[in-house]
């Protein structure tokens, strides 16, 4: 939702970036304010998925150019971790599956970190184990997950809705979900994006990496970027996304191509 | 030398050799003169002598083990002081212990003062060979136990050490079982009489004082018939420059119906992140399932040491008795460890499990190597081993040399490993959701060592966590 008095979370400004040497990046902008709900759309390979994990501080990225402002800060010189405890979640298209340790444990130090980094008080397992079990309703997952190794053995929507409860708990001002839609089912998507839904206040922002529109139905943008080449190529709003349902991206490069060569 | 000294040393052994010492270290080197002067010292009879001049007259024609995956500078066994001993004072409570003494034990971290109480635990404090204080003597003594120094048990229950030493380890086993039957200075002692179930867990703390005195403790638990024990050891070490040996020797005897549980976590100085200086730890431990249902468990937590040459077993001879190998092995820096057991079965329906994880992070070479041996007559014997291995970073090194041995054909051998990376991926992951790396690594490794670490008592368990996190301090990120 746009607010007129929301104010600005993410100021990304000609952000260039590498990986194994070969440019991904080729000069991002991009504005997110409070209240407000981004979709990042393209093809396979147009750099979406690096975008995220660059904002996330992925290893793997080599920064070339450019900057990130995030609630006024240099993201860019913010280990993960601080950007993580700073307020940036990261759902990841592929979440990592980490065997013997337990999910409620996984959760509950992820949560009590960032409880003392705001100077509010950690959960003891008892007190977690309610909290998290109310979280989980939102998801309608089952309470077994919180035994079960961290993503092991996880079926492509566990592993989502997982991430969305990790959201849940952690309370982000700016949630990056990339490809939160793949691998699920009508159902499965129905209720992770629900449970977004009611994730997203005024206060902060989603973002969402996604190849097909389809996810949009459930979680409305209010504005739509296409990327391709490592640039966004046409932003616009919900409506674009429909749009590219019908025509697919090509015409949109094309147009972009057309309104290069003439100011060129 | 003193020429008091050279007096003492050139001694011929008396029986009933007594003096007053106020603090007395042995001239380096090792000799026949040597030997006679810690016997004569700890006021031994005179086929204790007779078992380590054996021993040592063995040892002198042994030659150190070239097998292990582990590489050092051969030792100088006549640059090594083999005795020495803090003033021979007895003490009735904890109360008398020297305050010094108990404050380095703070320093390490064993608040035994308090734990002591607190957890129930007696303690048997080694300090630099002799033993200082025991604990909680008079209430094992009400049920019968004997808890108490080998030098002591030596003493006063000199046919009891005389019927099991050296019958689990022979004194020329192996080199370095052979170098500490010449010249162990002290250790534990455990008797638990027919049908006892020991009523706390017994714990030992071990710590190496004086520099380049290599130590060489004894310990042996006696479990009779139907009785019981969970015995504990812990060791910690300072920090020296020069490399010091540890070969101590364990004998653990149950007989019929008896359980033996012995868990260790062991902290020697493992040298500096260089490689530089650390303890050598070559230890033979061993447990014999003598009588007929009885079981013998032995969990290890290794983290400390330059090297360490260690292989806890079990010989299964009572007929369904069982043998446990729960073993951590942790690495790090340039620390060389060759560890893991031997399972030998030879009575029938004997069972075996074996789990090993090994750990190994900066330059370090963690090894497991096992034995698993079915001997003709060990009609339905089984194992069941599991090694995994961990790898931390890309410069250390994870091997595994499983040896099975089977001559009996209803036997059932299961072998299972594994090797994984703490990978750049898991730790982003945990990263994202605000956990650094160290957190991170701490809390996969505890996840990874689980099943070994549900072996541990509590208390033992909580302080191998924190353990482990500590050593991989810095080996991340």
């Amino acid at each position: 939702m746009i607010y007129q008095d929301s104010k600005t979370l993410l100021e990304v400004r000609g952000l260039c970036a590498t990986v194994n040497g070969i440019e991904i990046l080729k000069g991002i902008n991009v504005t997110v304010r409070t209240g407000e709900v981004h979709a990042i759309m393209g093809p396979n390979g147009s750099g979406k998925s690096t975008f995220a994990k660059l904002l996330a501080g992925h290893p793997a990225y080599a920064l070339t150019g450019g900057t990130v402002a995030f609630e006024g800060r240099n993201l860019l010189e913010l280990a993960p971790e601080e950007r993580a405890r700073a307020g940036i979640f990261l759902g990841f298209q592929y979440p990592i599956e980490i065997p013997g340790v337990a999910n409620s444990q996984f959760l509950r130090l992820a949560y009590n970190t960032l409880q003392t980094q705001r100077g509010k008080d950690e959960l003891d397992p008892l007190e977690f184990d309610d909290f998290v079990r109310e979280k989980m309703k939102l998801l309608e997952m089952n309470p077994d997950f919180l035994d079960r190794s961290v993503n092991e053995g996880f079926s492509g929507g566990e592993k989502k809705r997982n991430e969305i409860l990790q959201m849940a708990l952690l309370e982000p001002k700016l949630a990056i979900l990339d490809e939160t839609d793949s691998g699920l089912d009508i159902d499965a998507l129905r209720v992770v994006a629900g449970g977004v839904n009611q994730l997203a206040t005024r206060d902060n922002a989603i973002v969402l990496v996604t190849h097909y529109q389809r996810l949009l139905n459930y979680i409305v943008p209010d504005y739509v970027h296409v990327m391709d080449g490592g640039r966004i190529i046409k932003t616009g709003g919900k409506e674009l996304a429909v749009e590219l349902e019908t025509r697919g991206y090509d015409w949109v490069s094309a147009e972009y191509e057309t309104i290069a060569r003439a100011t060129a | 030398m003193s020429t008091a000294l050279q007096n003492l040393v050139n001694q011929p052994y008396q029986h009933g050799f007594v003096t007053e010492i106020e603090s007395d270290v042995a001239p380096k080197g090792l000799n026949e003169d040597i030997i006679r002067m810690i016997s004569a010292k700890k006021q031994e009879p005179e086929w204790l002598l007779e078992f380590r001049l054996k021993a040592y007259r063995h040892w002198l024609k042994m030659e150190a083990p070239q097998w292990p995956n582990v590489t050092y500078p051969q030792i100088d066994f006549q640059d090594i002081i083999y005795y020495s001993a803090p003033k021979p004072k007895k003490l009735a409570s904890m109360d008398e212990v020297d305050p010094e003494l108990l404050r380095t034990f703070e320093k390490l971290g064993v608040p035994m003062h308090e734990r002591a109480k607190l957890a129930g635990v007696a303690v048997d404090v080694i300090f630099d060979s002799v033993s200082v204080a025991t604990t909680y003597k008079a209430k094992l003594a009400e049920v019968g136990i004997i808890f108490c120094s080998i030098s002591e048990a030596v003493r006063e229950h000199p046919e009891l050490v005389r019927n099991y030493l050296g019958t689990v380890v022979p004194s020329g086993d192996n080199y370095y079982a052979a170098l500490n039957s010449a010249v162990f200075t002290d250790g534990s002692f455990c008797f638990i009489p027919k049908g006892v179930k020991c009523p706390m867990d017994l714990s030992t703390y071990f710590r190496i004082n004086t520099e380049s005195s290599g130590q060489f403790e004894r310990t042996l638990i006696i479990a009779e018939e139907g009785a019981s024990v969970s015995y504990l050891e812990g060791c910690t070490a300072p920090k020296f420059d020069t490399n010091q040996l540890h070969a101590a020797v364990v004998e653990l005897i149950a007989l019929e119906r008896a359980d033996i549980k012995y868990s260790t976590v062991q902290n020697w100085y493992a040298g500096d992140e260089k490689g530089v200086g650390g303890i050598y730890n070559f230890v033979t431990k061993r447990g014999l399932c003598k009588g007929v249902n009885s079981r013998i468990s032995w969990t290890q937590v290794e983290t400390g040491s330059a090297i360490t040459w260690k292989y806890p077993s079990c010989v299964l001879l009572g007929d369904n008795s069982v043998g446990e190998f729960y073993s951590v092995a942790l690495t790090n820096n340039y620390q060389q460890a060759d560890t893991g057991t031997k399972m030998v079965h030879i009575g029938r329906n004997t069972r075996s499990t074996i789990v090993s994880k090994g750990i190994s992070a900066g330059h370090s070479n963690n090894s497991y190597r096992g034995l698993v041996r079915i001997t003709p007559k060990a009609d339905g014997a089984r194992n069941y081993s599991q090694c995994d291995s961990m790898l931390v970073g890309d410069q250390c090194g994870a091997n595994t040399f499983p040896y099975i041995q089977v001559h009996n054909h209803s036997a059932k051998v299961e072998h299972e490993a594994s090797t994984s990376k703490i990978g750049e991926d898991q730790l982003f992951y945990f990263a994202q959701r605000g956990i650094g790396a160290e957190a991170a690594v701490s809390m996969i490794i505890n996840g990874f060592c689980k099943d070994v670490f549900q072996q541990l008592p509590m208390e033992f368990a909580v302080e191998a966590t924190k353990l482990l996190g500590l050593k991989l301090e810095g080996s991340v990120g």
